[in-house]
């Protein structure tokens, strides 16, 4: 494990994330707060996509219902942070396992479809829930920020959590990867049935998978909608993140461990420079709808498939 | 010895990666009724598919009196006179009897004498003559076949090339069908006919082809054929 | 000899069609058992309903005394029961290796990830693909993708391999070469149930027969038995009644 340059690689990138706003750079410290963001999302999403071939168009679910519950059990119920991210995290698996029961059983085009469908249920739901404020949301106040030292201390330290969230992200797409359970994964993701017939558990593999794929996610919300101190309901089930964090996956190589976080660099600045182009500002959402067509049709691997074909001795350092 | 209609030498071909034939080679003699009989999945469709290009051989020739015809398209060779009448019939069943035998006659050769080969064709087939208007979908499958062959003929053939005859037929069907084509050669049309009754086969046949796992086992007249155990081995290795 | 494999009285129809009817056999602890009959006789659709595909809608299945009658192929294969496919399905993104490791971690003996490849690497060697470890599945020619689907059935180290017309599409060379191993696995005490269409391979390697026509058994024996069977040269030959009857 750790002879392996790999895991370095992910030391070394978590590390460059700690260090480089130090010195007070506010303005790289959001961008790259964005950039873990996408980068945990696109992570735990590649755990269902990549390995196991499940698409999740919802995925933006574990973080809306993450950060609804932290900011639950902050604002309503005084909790600190902590207990409130952890028990977020885990009440989000908990329910994804509650939405995989459902869904799991479909595949391909009508599992993408129903993710979608979950999404939008809990989004219906949440609307209407006035414990969580229905539409209008829950605000939170400032006070809270004061137990971290006051507001701009405190956006460091959920920028430095969020870090953290981002690094486990990555390792636990690597432990996985390594282990027997990523494995069976990668076989359901080549052939379920045949995976199946060796024996591969494969109800219980896509749910623990799908389970998974929920937690770091929602501790993500709960520290993303936190840091806002404002949470509504249209903001955290927005599928616009989700299907973004499906582009940089595909774009950067999905069932790659690279890939997501090399897809999310590119997908910021190709961002970045949209939103500054006067053409494109409001076309963002329509680029990365035909970014995602062009990289199913002619380069599914993305770019580190096109990179291990070409060069092949990479995939020996990179996963 | 004059050529014969048909020569086929050690033809090769299979299915995407799959080698079904492995040089199969076999003659058709004119006015005679050739049959090639052997147990399920062992090539005997493949062999005639490939024979009349539905299907590429891999390697191996086709001669048809006496021309190279191994690569060209099954228009091509129904242009020479070499038909297929395919397994499981393949009928054009939303259109009529009489319309599915005006689609066998499309050829320019078949064009030639169409009005007076339609009169043969129900003359040998009453029933057809019958239900010519009826659409080829709602016949019984024993009509069905008929149409099949009909059809072929209308594309004035030298040589007949049929496909599993009395799959899915009752006896006396079968019968039937058989003493039509015992006409028909009687008449001069070379057949090769691809047959699961071994018993049917050998007792029609003036010549039969006996494959085994996509090679030829045994060759010969069907009495001298008849009397070998070595058929049963054949079809089940023992 | 014990029953390793059990069949009662199995049935199923798919859509009013009755695929198989009241099927009732056993294959005995190191035993290789040939299943033959014509196309469309049933065959894969009992190996189907053995590991669990589908469910049968009447009869039962017992394995080393287990009743497995319509549980799911994963637990059927961790019972130890392996079976390969017609048309092969290697894991063609992944390599010959991981393909079998595949296997080995979740058959029988459950194995943790490095002991696993062990056993896959074994499983490999054993039919000759052990020059090819890294080589992606699909690069694979098809005797190659044949030999793989059968090492990785055999990594799981199972008590009853069922091949699905493994010799299928293989040249006289490469035919000699799978009876070869498929001899030495049953040597290692892998009892094997084998659907084939190459009746010489088929009725040489198996120590007995069981014929299926129209889904129904129609006979069950050693192979010079059932070879000689009037009813099964009948199925295979064609009714010899049918020239008798013929009107002159």
């Amino acid at each position: 494990m750790l002879g392996r340059p790999f895991f370095w690689i992910i030391a070394v990138t978590i590390a460059v994330f700690a260090a480089a706003p130090l010195g007070g750079n506010v303005e790289l410290r959001e961008s790259l707060l964005l950039a873990a963001v996408y980068i945990t999302l696109a992570s735990n999403l590649n755990l269902m996509l990549g390995y196991a071939g499940y698409v999740n168009f919802g995925s933006i679910v574990f973080f809306g219902l993450g950060g609804y519950f932290c900011v639950y059990f902050m604002g309503s119920l005084g909790w600190g942070l902590a207990p409130a991210l952890a028990v977020s995290g885990v009440a989000v698996s908990l329910a994804a396992l509650v939405f995989g029961l459902g869904i799991l059983r479909l595949r391909g085009v009508h599992f993408a479809l129903a993710t979608i469908g979950v999404n939008e249920a809990v989004q219906a739901f949440v609307t209407n829930f006035e414990p969580w404020g229905g539409s209008t949301g829950i605000y939170l106040s400032p006070e809270l920020f004061q137990p971290l030292g006051g507001p701009a201390q405190a956006l460091w330290i959920i920028y430095y959590l969020l870090v953290a969230i981002m690094g486990a992200s990555l390792y636990l797409s690597y432990f996985v990867k390594r282990s027997k359970f990523g494995l069976g994964l990668l076989s359901i993701g080549q052939n379920e049935d045949a995976a199946a017939v060796l024996g591969v558990p494969t109800p219980r593999y896509k749910a623990l998978a799908y389970s998974a794929s929920a937690f770091l996610p929602a501790i993500a919300g709960g520290l993303y909608f936190f840091k806002g101190a404002f949470v509504q309901p249209a903001d955290a089930f927005d599928l616009t993140l989700s299907t973004e964090a499906i582009v940089i996956t595909m774009l950067g190589g999905q069932g790659t461990i690279v890939g997501p976080a090399l897809g999310a660099y590119l997908y910021e600045e190709l961002r970045g420079w949209l939103l500054t182009s006067e053409t494109f500002a409001n076309f963002q959402l329509v680029v990365a709808g035909v970014l995602l067509l062009l990289i199913v049709q002619f380069a599914p691997d993305g770019l580190m498939g096109f990179f291990y074909r070409r060069w092949p001795r990479l995939r020996r350092i990179f996963e | 010895m004059t050529e014969p209609l048909l020569r086929v030498e050690a033809l090769e071909a299979g299915y995407g990666e799959v080698q079904v034939l492995w040089g199969i080679s076999l003659a058709a003699s004119r006015g005679q009724l050739t049959t090639i009989v052997g147990a399920n999945g062992v090539g005997k469709t493949t062999t005639l598919r490939a024979i009349a290009g539905s299907l590429r051989p891999w390697s191996g020739r086709v001669h048809f009196k006496g021309e190279d015809v191994t690569r060209l398209a099954p228009h091509d060779k129904a242009a020479r006179g070499l038909v297929l009448v395919p397994e499981g019939r393949q009928l054009f069943n939303t259109m009529t009897v009489e319309e599915n035998l005006q689609m066998g006659a499309y050829t320019r050769r078949a064009a030639r004498g169409y009005s007076a080969r339609l009169e043969h064709v129900y003359s040998l087939f009453h029933r057809l003559k019958e239900r010519r208007f009826q659409r080829a979908g709602t016949l019984s499958g024993g009509e069905q076949q008929m149409l099949a062959i009909a059809r072929g003929l209308m594309a004035d053939p030298e040589l007949v090339i049929i496909d599993e005859l009395s799959l899915g037929l009752a006896p006396i069907v079968v019968h039937e069908l058989f003493a039509k084509l015992e006409s028909l050669s009687r008449e001069g049309l070379t057949i090769l006919l691809v047959e699961q009754n071994v018993h049917l086969a050998f007792s029609l046949s003036d010549y039969a082809y006996v494959i085994a796992e996509g090679r030829l086992f045994t060759e010969g007249r069907p009495a001298a054929l008849e009397s070998q155990p070595e058929i049963r081995r054949a079809y089940l290795g023992l | 000899m014990s029953a390793l494999l059990e069949i009662e009285c199995l049935g199923k129809s798919f859509d009013g069609l009755q695929a198989v009817s009241g099927l009732t056999f056993a294959v005995g602890e190191g035993e290789i058992l040939g299943l033959i009959g014509p196309n469309g006789a049933g065959k894969s659709t009992v190996f189907n309903l053995v590991n669990g595909v589908f469910a049968p809608d009447a009869g039962r299945v017992a394995f080393r005394g287990d009743n497995i009658t319509g549980a799911a192929p994963y637990r059927v294969a961790r019972l130890g029961l392996a079976r390969t496919h017609q048309i092969v399905q290697p894991f063609a993104g992944m390599s010959v290796l991981d393909n079998c490791t595949v296997g080995a971690c979740f058959g029988r003996e459950n194995l943790p990830l490095a002991r696993a490849r062990e056993a896959a690497r074994e499983a490999a060697a054993l039919v000759g693909l052990e020059k090819r470890l890294d080589a992606p599945a699909l690069e694979l020619t098809i005797a190659g993708k044949k030999r793989l689907e059968l090492a990785r059935a055999l990594a799981a180290r199972p008590a009853l391999l069922m091949l699905d017309e493994v010799l299928a599409g293989l040249n006289p060379t490469e035919v000699a070469h799978m009876i070869e191993i498929l001899r030495t696995i049953r040597g290692r005490g892998v009892s094997i149930l084998m659907i084939e269409h190459l009746m010489q391979a088929i009725m040489s390697l198996s120590d007995r027969v069981v014929v299926l026509n129209s889904g129904k058994k129609l006979s069950e024996g050693v192979p010079a038995q059932v070879a000689n069977d009037p009813a099964v040269i009948e199925a295979y030959l064609g009714d010899p009644g049918m020239v008798q009857r013929r009107p002159q």
